[in-house]
């Protein structure tokens, strides 16, 4: 059991600094030098290998919002996906702002989970951003860090105060940029096609704001800030320049932003609203440059299941997001392709830098790893059906998509959790 | 009358359709504008039909017409309003629209403050859907009688110099007027504070200018929006006096118009904010005949959307 030979893949471990074709063995559910001889063969020739990719921003829901997802499917979509970690946003209900929400996660990703699941905590209680979570316990029963994802604190004081608190416990701050004043009840993107649509805006500026506010305050108390799921051109502009500093800021970029634009909003499909909304050409470019010289040095889903029912209604009264994961690497891949990024460049984004930045000892092949690994065939083609999904959820605007590339096999701690079978 | 232009079973808004689709719409409407100033008003083109008017947001105007305008095509009319609807008890509009439709009804008339509400109705039922306004978005129905009355009093369009003038930015009528007026080759200028006019509007081929004695100085059209209280956003300007002040038309800036400015306004009017009472009562002023001409466009929209089997003429 858990011994596996994945033979003559081109492995791709960017912590090692391989780039070769080469076996790689699992014995006893971890990374090996030789192999077991019980071992199950995966012929991997053509294909790559990389270590177990990590998402760090998924919803899983639980608990309180079972009908949307749980975690036996969030996770069963991640491995159809290729990930073998990810990281959960505390937006549950209860909030996880409290040790028994933790506790509770923890205990449902052991009982139902086929993915490692690492939760986040709340910074403010209830994400009112009124008072700090407590954090200290939060740390100690085992989040990786904190987010109010979904919110975000207002107050600049408090803000402040909360990664000076999170630092003590090494603890990266999340954090979803939008300022509530500017943004108000925007439903997309702020310019051509929301005057057209006669939709409320969602103005860039509202997230550029706060990611200047996220730069001077971890600039201030030197401590890491991970802006999440940045959208705009200035965003990405006031990052790159904030690291030339050596500031402890990271962007993360979502397969969406980079892959569409507001003008798919025109048929007030609800399956494109999202938060923040998609935006315009320019931006998307600016994504793309971003991603390529590692502004943007993590990719995330935010995959945000959200019941049919729910989303089908008026464009104004559909909640925000959409599921991602198991369309996130063939989306990906595009930029390989596009060669904005190379293959390495874009393992790294989905490994050792989401493990770095959150400690975490994932998304390596070293010998005596966890043995996480994805199989990929990047050149195989199919077609997304949401009627196919994992997920409890079924909305996602990548429906009828032919996609280039998929995770053939999925290895969490030496165990086989997903088998592409198809053709 | 020719009805070969048109062959689409909803009115979503005015944007999709083509110069001959309008020129189709308003035709009809001539036709049916004589059929109101006979004695007997009711032709029986829609009879058989039912038509609901699904009101999820207040109307006066826009409702009465509607009903008015089914019932002088002899189509059966049931009224919904929010109030009195299941929607206040948590009912989404896709099951109050299916189940609509489960008794059969041929043609919803649909007002809804969410911009996009009739295109997603359309996208579920067989049902015409005529959108009434959609928030911000679209009130093809209300462009089309602006044109009409344009036409009907100007006797062309194109060339026309039109100013819209007030809150564009929340406004479904100039959207619409915005689409119609720029298709058929009018010269759109909108004007109003730059918090409401946003220069974006000027990638839909209008001229956008914050000085309205400049807006209105070479105007053949003025049409006249009301401030959009239940969209507005409480920081778009100081003060309903201070826009009255900057932007109204006052009896100053009406005498500086050419003597032959025609003033529109869509209704409902607010009275000394962006018009002079007595303006609005004045000779120049065709905001009543808009109401009138709306019958008749309404009229025509339910005939060739419901694919009526009577021309006007052939009704008498």
């Amino acid at each position: 059991m858990n011994s596996l030979i994945i033979k003559n893949g081109r492995v791709i471990d960017p912590a090692n600094n391989i780039d070769e074709v080469r076996d790689v063995f699992v014995v006893g559910g971890k990374i090996a030098t030789a192999a077991a001889q019980d071992a199950e063969v995966i012929e991997a020739a053509g294909r790559i290998v990389t270590p177990g990719l990590i998402d760090m921003h998924v919803h899983l829901r639980e608990p309180g919002r079972s009908d949307k997802e749980t975690f036996a499917t969030g996770t069963l979509c991640a491995a159809r996906g290729g990930f073998t970690s990810v990281v959960c946003m505390p937006n549950t209900t209860p909030v996880a702002d409290n040790t028994g929400t933790i506790a509770f996660m923890k205990q449902r990703a052991a009982e139902a989970a086929c993915v490692n699941v690492f939760p986040t905590g709340a910074i403010t209680k209830e994400l009112k951003g009124e008072e700090l979570a407590p954090i200290g316990s939060l740390e100690k029963a085992g989040v990786v860090a904190v987010t109010d994802d979904g919110h975000c604190v207002q107050n600049n004081e408090l803000m402040r105060r909360a990664v000076e608190y999170a630092k003590m416990f090494q603890l990266p701050v999340l954090d979803h940029c939008q300022d509530y004043n500017l943004v108000a009840d925007g439903v997309m993107n702020e310019g051509h096609w929301s005057a057209a649509l006669g939709l409320r805006g969602w103005p860039s500026i509202g997230e550029d704001v706060i990611v200047a506010r996220n730069i001077l305050i971890a600039e201030q108390v030197d401590w890491h800030i991970h802006c999440q799921h940045i959208s705009s051109a200035r965003s990405v502009e006031l990052i790159r320049q904030a690291k030339k500093r050596g500031i402890k800021i990271s962007g993360e970029a979502c397969p969406h932003h980079f892959t569409l634009t507001e003008e798919c909003v025109k048929i007030y499909d609800t399956n494109y609203k999202m938060n923040p909304p998609l935006r315009t050409e320019h931006d998307r470019d600016a994504l793309l440059a971003g991603l390529a010289d590692d502004t943007l040095e993590i990719i995330g889903s935010d995959h945000a299941p959200h019941c049919s029912y729910e989303k089908e209604v008026e464009f104004d009264f559909a909640p925000f997001g959409i599921i991602g994961l198991e369309t996130e690497l063939a989306l990906s891949l595009e930029l390989v392709r596009k060669k904005i990024l190379s293959l390495r460049a874009l393992v790294e984004k989905f490994t050792v830098n989401p493990a770095r930045l959150l400690r975490l000892q994932e998304g390596t092949l070293s010998v005596g790893a966890n043995a996480d690994i994805t199989v990929i065939d990047p050149e195989r083609e199919w077609t997304y059906d949401v009627a196919q999904t994992a997920s409890k959820s079924r909305n996602s605007p990548f429906h009828g998509w032919k996609l280039r590339g998929r995770a053939l096999t999925t290895v969490v701690k030496g165990n086989v959790v997903w088998r592409e079978t198809e053709k | 009358m020719t009805t070969t232009s048109w062959n689409h079973k909803d009115l979503l808004g005015i944007q999709d359709l083509t110069v001959d689709e309008i020129n189709c719409l308003l035709d009809t409407a001539t036709a049916f504008k004589q059929v109101g100033e006979r004695a007997v008003k009711k032709v029986p083109s829609l009879r058989g039909k039912t038509m609901v008017n699904l009101f999820i947001e207040p109307s006066t105007r826009t409702r009465t017409s509607f009903e008015l305008a089914a019932k002088r095509l002899s189509a059966d009319v049931i009224n919904i309003t929010t109030s009195a609807s299941s929607i206040v008890k948590g009912e989404t509009l896709k099951d109050t629209a299916l189940n609509l439709q489960a008794l059969n009804t041929d043609i919803i008339v649909i007002r809804h403050s969410a911009a996009g509400a009739p295109h997603f109705l359309s996208r579920l039922l067989k049902a015409s859907v005529i959108n009434a306004g959609d928030g911000a978005h679209e009130h093809p129905t209300q462009a089309l009688l602006d044109a009409f009355t344009i036409r009907e009093k100007k006797g062309h369009i194109a060339g026309l110099n039109v100013t819209i003038l007030g809150d564009i930015l929340y406004s479904r009528v100039a959207r619409s007027n915005i689409w119609l007026l720029t298709k058929l080759g009018a010269h759109v200028t909108l004007a109003g504070p730059s918090t409401l006019v946003p220069r974006v509007f000027e990638e839909f081929g209008c001229r956008v200018t914050h000085d309205i004695d400049e807006a209105i100085r070479d105007a053949d059209v003025i049409n006249l929006l009301r401030i959009q209280h239940e969209r507005q956003r409480m920081t778009m300007f100081p003060s309903i006096g201070e826009y009255a002040a900057m932007f109204g038309l006052n009896k100053e800036r009406f005498a500086r118009t050419k003597p032959d400015a025609m003033i529109m306004h869509p209704g409902p009017i607010n009275r000394g904010i962006e018009i002079d009472s007595e303006i609005a009562d004045c000779g120049r002023s065709v905001i009543l005949e808009q109401v009138t001409n709306g019958l008749a466009v309404r009229m025509a929209v339910l005939f060739l959307c419901a694919g009526g089997k009577h021309s006007p003429e052939g009704a008498e």
